[in-house]
């Protein structure tokens, strides 16, 4: 290694880099952390400090109302069921049909693949989609969610790219062995791209996780809102009140405002967060390894 | 496309026919099984909404259907260009757009750039799992903390904002501070992600170049200068093709969350229009035509910088 670095400018420049870096790195998580301290914060303390990262006083009580409301218990819920139901169609559906696109043999390849190109330059647009989702009896149902975002194109076409890539020999001695098509997408092919499914698994999952336009969209009944789309109308359209005639009856318990906002920003962040390190590996290498041989 | 059944008719002494269309399709029977669900999935939700469309050349009313409703030709995209909102979301997102190109497009570039400077691999992948993080949060969230730092009254920007200057901003509902802060969300949210191409470009930089370039005696600046930018630059053409490809699109979900009924004069987009008068309003076959002519803008942005690509003697994307 010539030493390249070691002018005094050089050194200079090293020093500015890293405070600069670590200066940005900084406030990428420093906005996180607030709204973390500030679920845990008091009422009181949150309109009298400014901006902290240690509440003075630690309190539970904005994630006790969460979790006792139907409300926000059920969002949480509705939000895991189309995450996990979601990803799995999604995988499914992106798996099964890269596979017999990655075989350059099949006939009507190509034409598929226009087709998939195409609809990623143009589409139908919001309305003309709404109205099939309508058509189809989806509306206020879950399915409204989870179906029509099933297939990314984008992934599809990296995943096909990635079943291209592996050696065609694999697929030729295992049908000698006198295995079917599927099996040799089964047992062959599948259990080698574990890291291209763990990729696609968490950019589907996030998506679906993120997702709260389809809900506002397809949604009525806000007993099935994820709490993306519950995070919206609390926070920005400030209707606190929301499905809370339910709980007027029994004890009605006076909601924490200010810190249920935070609250509910990291529980709605939280579980993606969790998975994020696991995953982080994988998913640098899981987008290039489709995407170098366009 | 059928390679390897030639080259065999060409060795073997007896003569193979090739496989008629029968039999191929027989052969990859299973193949075929494996596409239904997501051709279906392709016909159902992508390309039956594309012959959706022809609603904006009719006048649909949901008791007549798609088929019965009248035809009315180019009615609706005459209403929309006289339209006085038409030159409104127009400058808006012409705006927007801009104001991405300019201050958004750059960032990941010199953020990796910084990033390659670093020698420590340890504070490298510290920062860098760091400013990945926003790109996995939704724009409800990113919209929710914005909120809540910059709200009138309790927002912790704001009491910081009336330390100093004795007086509170409204950031939330002032048209002048609409872009400043969308684009503030976008830099915040996607400049560490978008660095994750322009990383792996510069990883491909050979450091024999390097080892010349000091050889001759080139600083630091010059070798950023001349060897460096030169081997990200196809990655920066690619990116900035895609980027003029989606040129009208304007973040469609960040922008709907940011606005409200007091900056909806310079908040409005075209995507949001389509909604606000499509699905809250219930102008189906108007919004729809509104959608149809930003589509067709922007293929024709996609298709011709991808022209202008190739003419300057770079890798189009098609």
């Amino acid at each position: 290694m010539l030493n390249m670095h070691n002018t005094p400018a050089g050194k200079v420049f090293d020093v500015f880099n890293i405070m600069i870096l670590g200066f940005i790195g900084l406030v990428t998580v420093l906005p996180f952390l607030y709204i973390l301290a500030g679920s845990f914060a008091t009422e009181a303390e949150l309109t009298r400090r400014s901006f902290f990262i240690i509440p003075e006083t630690f309190s539970l009580e904005a994630y006790k109302y969460i979790f006792s409301t139907d409300t926000f218990f059920r969002s949480i819920l509705v939000s895991i069921y189309v995450t996990v139901v979601g990803t799995l169609i999604c995988l499914i559906f992106t798996f099964t049909m890269a596979y017999p696109l990655s075989r350059k043999k099949l006939m009507g390849r190509n034409v598929i693949l226009n087709l998939v190109l195409f609809s990623m330059l143009f589409s139908g647009g919001m309305i003309p989609t709404y109205l099939v989702v309508k058509g189809l009896g989806l509306l206020d149902t879950l399915w409204a969610v989870m179906l029509p975002m099933a297939i990314n194109p984008f992934f599809l076409i990296i995943v096909k790219n990635f079943f291209q890539e592996l050696p065609i020999e694999l697929e030729e001695s295992a049908k000698i062995d006198g295995c079917s098509e599927f099996s040799v997408f089964w047992r062959i092919f599948l259990p080698l791209s574990k890291p291209v499914i763990a990729t696609f698994a968490l950019f589907y999952a996030v998506l679906l996780w993120n997702d709260f336009f389809a809900a506002l969209l397809y949604i009525n009944d806000s007993s099935k809102w994820p709490v993306q789309l519950l995070l919206q109308q609390v926070i920005i359209l400030s209707q606190m009140a929301i499905g809370d005639a339910s709980q007027m009856g029994a004890e009605y318990i006076e909601p924490p405002e200010q810190s249920l906002k935070f609250a509910v920003i990291i529980v709605a962040t939280v579980p993606i967060l969790i998975i994020y390190p696991f995953l982080q590996k994988h998913f640098a290498k899981g987008i290039l390894i489709g995407s170098v041989k366009g | 496309m059928a390679k390897p059944e030639y080259a065999l008719k060409n060795q073997a002494k007896h003569q193979v026919q090739p496989l008629t269309k029968y039999q191929r399709l027989k052969r990859d029977k299973w193949l075929y099984l494996m596409l239904i669900p997501g051709l279906a999935y392709f016909l159902i939700f992508k390309y039956t909404p594309m012959w959706g469309v022809l609603i904006a050349f009719k006048d649909y009313s949901p008791f007549l259907g798609f088929w019965d409703s009248p035809w009315v030709g180019m009615d609706h995209f005459r209403n929309f260009f006289q339209n006085p909102d038409f030159f409104r979301l127009l400058r808006n997102t012409l705006y927007l757009a801009v104001l991405d190109l300019v201050f958004f497009f750059p960032a990941p570039i010199i953020l990796a750039l910084m990033l390659n400077e670093l020698r420590f691999t340890f504070y490298k992948r510290t920062i860098q799992t760091l400013i990945y993080v926003p790109h996995f949060m939704s724009w409800v969230i990113v919209a929710s903390m914005t909120y809540l730092f910059f709200t009138a009254g309790s927002g912790a920007i704001n009491m910081l904002v009336e330390n100093v200057t004795g007086k509170q901003i409204n950031f939330l509902s002032a048209p002048e501070w609409f872009r400043p802060l969308i684009m503030l969300q976008i830099i915040w949210k996607e400049t560490g992600w978008g660095t994750v191409i322009f990383l792996a470009a510069l990883a491909g930089v050979s450091q024999e170049q390097y080892e010349a370039a000091i050889v001759d005696g080139a600083g630091r600046l010059r070798r950023l200068w001349h060897v460096t930018l030169p081997a990200i630059r196809s990655t920066i053409i690619i990116l900035l093709i895609l980027r003029l490809g989606n040129f009208l699109d304007t973040g469609f979900q960040q922008i709907f969350l940011m606005t409200n009924s007091l900056n909806r004069e310079v908040a409005d987009v075209f995507d949001t229009y389509v909604y606000f008068v499509g699905i809250t309003q219930g102008a189906y076959s108007y919004s729809t035509a509104v959608g149809l002519f930003k589509a067709v803008v922007g293929i024709i942005l996609i298709l011709g910088a991808n022209k202008l690509a190739k003419k300057m003697g770079q890798n189009g994307i098609f």
